[in-house]
């Protein structure tokens, strides 16, 4: 074992600490509450984790450079971004720290003075830059999926998985090529390491574009999650190249994180990891399944106001809609002005409402919406059967009644809120069009439901203005 | 074998475990700023990159070095920033008025 110096004991000391701040910050997420608190435990962390290490700096200009550069991109796009936008932006700082994994793996090998390396290190290498700069590219192909940069749904071609399958193959090949050259044991003496993790970063590059380009838009909340996990595997596998428990803690933590919150997205979407990751689900959304004409009622503003004053309880359902229609503000005010009236009034947040996980929760607290009013699919789900009004804006999946029989239908056994349970269901909506899984809403033929077609905020503020009349 | 690479593999087991009991008790009410928040501390990578920045090598090494230095600082001021102005706007009833 290497000798460890009183100012190494001290740092790895440290480095402890900010092992346990990470974890009480995350503890303290547990609430809304003490969330503020745990994220500022955690920057403690983040920034006792750093400034211990600037001690170990030998040559500082470079160090400083990156610092400064990164903490003002980071700084102005964290204050620039739209809430509606946030999904991009956790994709994007996924990437770049997956980035900065691969290129610490490389920098590191590079900066070796002897040929020859134990197996843990160069293995670890490998896997730094293989996960890494899967994460990297992956993300910025969710990223421009969901900025709409590029089209949002699945871009697949024939063979896709076999593809992949065969990629990751050649990536584990070369990548034991390259331990077995850095054990002294070359096969192709001529061929020097180097170059094996560069073929097996491009191959890792295809293989993160090839991964995520044909996952659909409503499956995205799944691969953010996923790319989440995977970019707290690339940290750790940083931290097994410089044997530095920190990043390895820190990496474990994240890479859990993101598994659990693949796990809940694909339960609540009623689907296995593969299905979303190799099925391309959502191909042609908006293909109408039923080719009879049915009759819907119509209603306008007038009408749904008149209808609200006469409900004493009303559950609100808001989707992904209502947030690009930037109608939460004025959702508020006629949820506020409902409340002065003695009526009961909730939300019901569905588990994939918005583009990431929580997002609606997100976009409602924007709107400055209390949180004790937000109420999880599982409290609120048994409330539809005895409320008068259930007022459904810009969602549309996740109220589908198919998703409980209908087996042919994508949405199948995907839990869904039971709108339908409600006296009447007033939906606003611009169209008829079905949503993200091409499947038809029966419910907007029912003869319970209210349909107000038109622009979400238009419609808000009608029925604000007529409410106040 | 060298010892080392066992003992990392056992804090990264244990703390995957630390990381399911802590977080699975995060309410969906909080998922999105979890994610951005978990995302700044895999940031950390940060300390890897101060690392191989400052070793005072010549060349190729240190500017793949500090290009890392630039990624993970984004990752970290942008995710611990964003995640606070996301916290600051989650409030009670009561505060609000």
């Amino acid at each position: 074992m290497e000798t460890v110096s009183g100012m190494d004991k001290i740092t790895m000391l440290v480095y402890l600490i900010a092992a346990i701040l990470f974890i009480l910050g995350l503890k303290n997420l547990s609430s809304p509450k003490t969330a503020r608190r745990g994220n500022r435990l955690s920057m403690l962390g983040m920034f006792l984790a750093v400034v211990m290490t600037a001690f170990k700096i030998i040559d500082p200009v470079y160090v400083l450079i990156g610092l400064v550069i990164g903490s003002a991109i980071g700084a102005i796009s964290a204050k620039r971004v739209q809430m509606t936008a946030m999904p991009q932006m956790v994709a994007i700082f996924n990437g770049f720290g997956g980035g900065a994994s691969t290129l610490v793996a490389f920098s590191e090998y590079l900066s070796l003075n002897s040929g020859y390396q134990t197996l843990d290190f160069s293995i670890t290498v490998v896997l730094s830059i293989l996960v890494g700069t899967v994460t990297f590219f992956g993300s910025m192909i969710a990223f421009a999926k969901l900025e709409g940069i590029m089209r949002g749904s699945p871009i697949t071609f024939k063979g896709q998985q076999l593809v992949n399958a065969v990629l990751l193959s050649f990536i584990l090949i070369i990548g034991a090529f390259f331990v077995m050259a850095l054990g002294g044991v070359s096969i192709f003496s001529q061929i020097p390491p180097w170059a094996y993790l560069i073929i097996i970063a491009i191959l890792s590059m295809i293989l993160g574009v090839t991964s995520v380009i044909p996952i659909g838009g409503a499956d995205m909340p799944v691969v953010i999650s996923l790319l989440n996990s995977y970019s707290g595997l690339a940290a750790a596998f940083t931290g097994f190249v410089l044997s530095n428990y920190v990043l390895i803690i820190s990496g474990a933590l994240v890479g859990a994180s993101g598994l659990i919150l693949t796990n809940i997205m694909c339960k609540a979407m009623n689907r296995s990891l593969t299905n979303v990751l190799f099925a391309a689900v959502g191909k042609e959304a908006g293909s109408s399944t039923q080719g009879e004409q049915r009759t819907v009622t119509r209603y306008t503003g007038t009408d749904a106001a008149v209808m609200l004053e006469n409900a004493q309880s009303i559950i609100i359902i808001p989707g992904y809609g209502l947030a690009v229609a930037q109608a939460q503000h004025v959702l508020h005010e006629m949820a506020t002005l409902l409340m002065e009236r003695g009526k009961d009034v909730k939300y019901a947040i569905h588990p994939v409402a918005g583009r990431m996980p929580g997002h609606m929760n997100v976009l409602m607290a924007e709107a400055n919406v209390p949180y004790d009013y937000l109420y999880e699919m599982d409290e609120i789900n048994d409330d539809f059967q005895h409320t008068d009004v259930a007022l459904v804006i810009g969602a549309n999946d996740v109220i589908n009644p198919a998703a409980r029989y209908k087996k042919d239908s994508a949405l199948y056994g995907m839990p869904i809120l039971n709108a339908d349970k409600a006296n009447t269901i007033m939906i606003i909506k611009r169209s008829l069009g079905a949503g993200f899984a091409g499947e038809q809403n029966e419910l907007f033929y029912d003869p319970k439901t209210m349909m107000v077609f038109g622009d979400a905020k238009k419609m808000l503020m009608e029925i604000v203005n007529n409410l106040k009349a | 074998m060298d010892s080392s690479i066992i003992i990392s593999i056992y804090i990264f087991v244990l703390a995957i475990f630390i990381g399911f009991e802590v977080i699975t008790k995060v309410p969906p009410l909080l998922h999105t700023p979890l994610m951005s928040g978990s995302n700044a501390i895999s940031g950390i990578t940060l300390v890897g990159s101060v690392i191989s920045a400052s070793k005072g090598q010549d060349g190729l090494s240190t500017i793949l070095a500090t290009v890392a230095v630039v990624f993970a600082t984004i990752n970290v001021v942008g995710g611990y920033l964003v995640t606070d102005r996301m916290l600051e706007m989650f409030k009670k009833e009561k505060e609000n008025k």
